[in-house]
């Protein structure tokens, strides 16, 4: 298969497995970043902020 | 190390390493890849199966690598209270799972053309399934305790508990009698795999590296992100029932 000689298949499949466990490692990374930065945002415009920040902007 | 401690720092520093870690991964792999598949001879018994070695020996490594990370972070929780240590640990369980997996596919996938079976019960391969399940349990403990604090300190027991099992992976090719060769490349003497293989292998194994650090960096970031939206969470609710309550900043 592919030059890869009589057990290409396995060559391949290995490869396949790499690129989706790599991929999926990286998908939910990005994804979790999103969903956790939108539901932050979604807080802060709630009004939730943390004490530091109430400091920061003077708030009380 | 107390510098790093403040969330706020980290996320900056991590906003600005992840970028670059990924960019640095990404080239290396292009370029082993390249190497593995147009430059790198294949081997006098194996034949062109050893290229299933690319990315079976960086995930062993990185198996056995990852539980370490986790295991000085465990300390870290431990020993020194660190605030990301116990981010570092759950952030890292997962990559080390999914390596493992990796690790024992490959291996599985290359034992069958090689040995003429798809798994033996020999140490070096049931130690590796035995690292694989204490990962299992790891992020089972992390998703059983709402309280990371709480967690993080059942984890972190269990996890120096588990390290044991490390050195046990690393020379079971050496104490036991085993269908799984011996190292070949980290070994006191030095390695005796041809340099034409070793390079492009060191070259993944690098690729491999900067892949992980950058997957624990930007893990440990979603791990302080979630842990304030569940701050503010808490504090909306309290707010909502007792107007003016403020939550510390910090991790949780």
């Amino acid at each position: 298969m592919f030059g890869l000689g009589p057990h290409g298949g396995f060559i391949v499949a290995s490869y396949a497995a790499a690129v989706l466990i790599v991929g999926g490692l990286i998908l939910r990374a990005v994804l979790d970043h999103r969903a956790q930065k939108t539901a932050l945002a979604r807080l802060e415009e709630r009004g939730a902020r943390r004490r530091s920040d109430r400091a920061r902007d003077g708030r009380p | 190390m107390w510098r790093y401690a403040n969330p706020t720092v980290f996320l900056g520093i991590a906003a600005r390493l992840i970028p670059i870690l990924s960019v640095l991964a990404a080239g290396l792999a292009v370029v082993g890849l390249w190497i593995v598949f147009f430059v790198a001879p294949a081997d006098y018994q194996q034949g062109q199966t050893v290229k299933i070695m690319y990315i079976h020996v960086p995930a062993a490594w990185l198996a056995m690598g990852c539980y370490s990370v986790m295991a000085l972070s465990a300390i870290g929780t431990l020993v020194w209270r660190h605030p990301l240590a116990d981010v570092s640990n759950k952030a890292a369980a997962p990559l080390g799972a999914a390596f493992t997996a990796l690790c024992l596919l490959t291996g599985s996938l290359w034992g069958k053309p090689m040995w003429g079976t798809w798994w033996v019960w020999d140490a070096r391969l049931t130690s590796v399934l035995v690292l694989f399940l204490m990962y299992c349990g790891v992020i089972a403990l992390w998703n059983a305790i709402e309280d990371p604090t709480r967690a993080g300190r059942s984890v972190a027991i269990l996890t120096l508990v588990g390290f044991v099992n490390i050195p046990i992976v690393k020379f079971s090719v050496d104490w036991w009698n085993t269908l799984h060769q011996p190292a070949r490349v980290i070994r006191l003497d030095g390695p005796t795999i041809d340099p034409s293989m070793l390079w492009p292998l060191l070259i993944m194994a690098a690729a491999a590296t900067l892949l992980f650090v950058a997957l624990h960096l930007a893990g440990m970031r979603n791990e302080i992100l979630r842990r304030r939206v569940r701050t503010l969470g808490l504090l909306a609710a309290s707010q909502d029932e007792a107007p003016g309550l403020a939550v510390a900043e910090g991790t949780r």
